[in-house]
């Protein structure tokens, strides 16, 4: 049952955008996310979602998987656009008992759901064309700079990648640490919230015990290997930009830039 | 000169209880001799808590020695400046492959060892599919780790080990926790290597069938080196190995048996096959 979580939810296929580098794909999302809040007006919103498709078409990933990602916050947009309806002060257009819903808030409420769609749907997409291997290595290039500020780039990004490594390990082990305690009588299922916190407790314990030791028999392997942090390290596929990724930076630029004009054309009042 | 040698080893550690006060010394390693040549098949026998392990935790410079010397293709594992050097010489494989196996992809873990040694990139990619080849894990090159048996997992941390261009491969019990089958395909990768590449090879290991291939048995109890030599030697004594609490192979304690019984058989039977012929069946 642990086994089905599949993380960082990449989608395996052939296409442009997962071809692309990871470092494309990250400054990528960032500026789109940027952009979602710089763009106001309808031909703004229409740019992005163009944008956005003609994105999505390239990548190949039906679309169903984007949708699919949109779910597990279905609840907080809901909430968002709930709040905007009915909380933003300005001229009533509908009212009933002690509700009422503003012509602001009514604006506010679809301006916020279309932008939070596009924001999650757009990152989502980073990580559906990206392996987590792909995108620690891109978040490492990325982040050299801050070497210089002593930021231990390369440690946070090997702890990532580790991580990523150990999650269906430690998953495996959950499962069989449950149905251990599960054949001596424990009891997972039954009982409010509190009543099933307290029987994780057990579980709990044996799992980090565990997890300390698989950390330091990892790090001896490591260093048996010769690990010495990230100084006069090679690598086995280094990040490499392509005419595509140099393309595709430029189409980005295009994107900005159309979207900073567009902006002041106001087609509704 | 051997490529692996220890002269008057002794590794003593401070055993605690549980605050953490001191109970008294614990010598797991007492003066050990030990001398290695270069492409030799050794296997170190004995049960748990004979100082096996600890013994091969020096070779890779993990553990110092308390006293005496360990020394990698001349190198001292004391000096500072020679760990790595010796890290990268002496290649070591340990138990469990969950926790030995860094990548998330089969071919990155094999490059993980020449990433760290600073090997061009080119070269780490002919070293990998040299050493998956090596251990016939080729075609899983683009897998996860964690999709693979046990054994398999194992021969890919030792195609890890290859890649590094080890002198010396030591294997801390790689089949402990492994299933009949994949011990099997472990030890035969293991063989190859010895046979074809010319890796010196020290096995550390519990299981007698394992060691019957090998040059040269080590038998280890209580820190000490208490029987050495060739598997045939070794295994004829089988009321001193049990008294070391170790099984002898099952056709040699059979032959050992008959033997008592009267049946003149020669000491040290090794194989299914060589008792048969002993008590004079054919083959076919």
């Amino acid at each position: 049952m642990l086994r089905d979580i599949t993380l960082g939810q990449y989608y395996q296929t052939e296409s442009v955008i997962h071809r692309l580098d990871p470092r494309v794909k990250l400054v990528g999302t960032i500026l789109y996310i940027i952009s979602l809040f710089l763009s106001g007006g309808v031909c703004g919103y229409l740019a992005a979602a163009l944008f956005l498709a003609v994105v999505i078409k390239l990548s190949r990933v039906p679309f169903r998987y984007m949708v699919k990602g949109m779910k597990a916050i279905a609840f907080i947009l809901l909430l968002t656009v709930v709040f905007n309806l009915f909380l933003t002060p300005g001229e009533p257009l509908w009212q009933f008992w002690k509700l009422t819903i503003t012509e602001e808030g009514l604006k506010i409420s679809v301006l916020m759901a279309v932008r939070l769609t596009f924001l999650i749907i757009g990152s989502s997409l980073m990580t559906l064309t990206t392996t987590p291997n792909n995108l620690t290595d891109g978040m490492e290039k990325l982040m050299g700079p801050l070497k210089k500020i002593r930021v231990p780039v390369h440690e946070i990004s090997m702890m990532m990648s580790i991580a990523l490594r150990f999650i269906p390990i430690l998953m495996e082990e959950t499962d069989k640490i449950m149905k251990a305690q599960i054949a001596r009588g424990a009891d997972f299922e039954s009982g409010n919230l509190v009543k099933k916190a307290k029987a994780m407790v057990p579980l709990l314990v044996p799992l980090f015990i565990s997890a300390f030791r698989r950390a330091n028999d990892l790090a001896m392997a490591m260093e048996a290997r010769c690990y010495q942090g990230g100084g006069g390290r090679t690598k086995m596929k280094p990040l490499q930009y392509n005419k595509r990724d140099i393309l595709a930076y430029g189409v980005l630029a295009i994107y900005i830039a159309a979207l900073l004009f567009v902006r002041n054309i106001r087609i509704l009042p | 000169m051997g490529i692996i040698e220890a002269g008057k080893l002794v590794f003593e550690y401070i055993r605690r209880d549980e605050e953490g006060n001191a109970e008294g010394i614990t010598r797991a390693v007492d003066g050990v001799d030990l001398d290695i040549r270069q492409g030799e098949f050794v296997a170190i026998l004995g049960h748990n808590g004979s100082g096996k392990s600890t013994l091969a935790k020096h070779i890779n410079a993990i553990l110092y020695p308390t006293e005496g010397a360990v020394l990698v293709d001349g190198k001292d594992t004391r000096e500072e400046e020679n760990i790595w050097e010796i890290r990268q010489k002496a290649g070591m494989v340990f138990q469990n492959p969950d926790n030995q196996i860094i990548g998330q992809v089969v071919e990155e873990d094999v490059g993980f060892g020449p990433e760290n040694m600073g090997v061009p990139t080119k070269e780490i990619w002919e070293r990998v599919e040299e050493s998956l080849k090596a251990v016939g894990m080729y075609e899983y090159r683009k897998h996860s780790p964690n999709k693979l048996s046990g054994g398999q997992k194992q021969r890919v941390s030792i195609a890890g080990v290859i890649a590094m261009h080890p002198k010396c491969i030591i294997l801390d019990e790689p089949t402990a926790m492994l299933d009949p089958s994949g011990r099997r395909e472990v030890i035969r990768a293991v063989r190859a290597l010895n046979q074809v590449e010319g890796v010196t090879i020290l096995l550390i290991t519990h299981y007698m069938e394992e060691v019957i291939h090998a040059d040269r048995v080590i038998v280890m109890d209580q820190g000490k080196i208490v029987m050495q030599g060739t598997p045939r030697d070794v295994f004829s004594h089988v009321e001193r190995l049990r008294s070391l609490r170790l099984d002898v192979p099952q056709v040699t304690l059979l032959a050992y048996a008959l033997k008592k019984k009267g049946l003149p058989l020669p000491d040290g039977i090794l194989s299914a096959e060589e008792l048969a012929e002993a008590l004079g069946y054919q083959k076919g």
